[in-house]
């Protein structure tokens, strides 16, 4: 908790020294003041870097061997090839991801499709769905968190494609939600009447994770 | 810098920490069996992932998960159900 604290001061500090997009944090930083706190999530420190955390080895997928596939409750499938992916009408998309592990970084700027563009045409009466990965990684979202604009099929990161290790060639982005639900190496949705625990949902951490109301563990 | 993200992750040194807060002493020297492939390492040769959110132990031979570790606000999450077995040396019972 020491060392914790610690990396938030020198983080601040940083922050105060280098950000010239972020007007809001560097005018005012001084000390014991921290101005940028109505900007962060309870609990939450700021950083300029971009941690890369995984429970399991990065997944190498070349975009010609990539699928992205739906599965209904009923076992209908409908799956995307990377073109058919491409195809769909994309945007971009500015927001702040917040991390469990208590990092937020502002203001990163991500390119994908809205995860209702390949929920329009689904036939469903779920209300909960499982996100699944390359490499075995799972986390269950309810329906609600992912449609109205509040979830994307992320493909680029800044200025270019989305890197190998942050998720690439595609994750799902979830920024309202702690960073675990955002599945990297994104290959599928399941579609579900009844709620079930992803990997870290039904091992220590909570079933929902809105960083707002900190809901970090289970219990919280 | 794929060969850089090849190797994302640490060795089992890396994830003794939390494990020896669970076991209330030091892992590394345990020998664990993998549930998938049933090669035998100790702790300190198998695979670690940090901060995933939690601790992940994986098998270096078939990356299968061997173990993990979750620390809550008030209690610690201890799955081993992807290994087989866990020998532990009676020394290191006793440091
Ligand atoms: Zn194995």
């Amino acid at each position: 908790m020491l060392g914790e604290g610690a990396h938030r001061l020198d983080e601040l500090a940083r922050s105060g020294r280098e950000d010239g997009d972020m007007g809001i944090i560097t005018r005012g930083f001084g000390g014991r003041r921290e101005p940028e706190a109505a900007a962060l999530p309870p609990g939450q420190y700021l950083t300029r870097d971009f941690p890369v955390l995984t429970a399991g080895p990065t997944q190498y997928v070349d975009t010609a061997d990539w699928s992205f596939t739906i599965t209904t409750e009923t076992g209908d499938r409908t799956t995307w090839s990377w073109a058919d992916l491409m195809a769909l009408t994309s945007e971009d998309i500015e927001t702040d991801i917040h991390c469990v592990t208590r990092w937020s970084k502002l203001g990163t700027r991500w390119h994908g499709v809205p995860v209702d563009t390949v929920l329009e045409h689904i036939e469903t009466a779920a209300d909960y769905l499982m996100a699944h990965s390359y490499g075995g990684y799972t986390t269950n979202l309810p329906l609600e968190d992912v449609l109205d604009g509040k979830a994307w099929l992320a493909y680029g990161y800044a200025d270019g494609p989305l890197p190998v290790e942050h998720g690439g060639p595609l994750r799902l982005l979830v920024p309202h939600l702690y960073f675990w639900k955002s599945a990297k190496w994104l290959n599928g949705f399941t579609l579900l009447t009844s709620d079930e625990p992803g990997f870290w949902e039904g091992f220590g951490y909570h079933n929902h994770g809105d960083p707002w109301r900190e809901e970090r563990y289970d219990g919280d | 810098m794929t060969e850089q993200s090849a190797s994302n992750s640490l060795d089992g040194n890396a994830a003794a920490g939390p494990f020896t807060d669970v076991f209330g002493f030091d892992v590394s020297t345990v020998l664990v069996t993998c549930g998938g492939c049933r090669a035998s390492a100790v702790f300190a040769e198998q695979r670690a992932f940090l901060g995933g959110p939690g601790t992940v132990l994986r098998c270096p031979g078939c990356d299968h998960l061997l173990a993990r570790v979750v620390q809550t606000t008030d209690e610690l999450w201890l799955d081993m159900s992807g290994s087989s077995c866990w020998r532990f040396p009676l020394e290191a019972s006793t440091a």
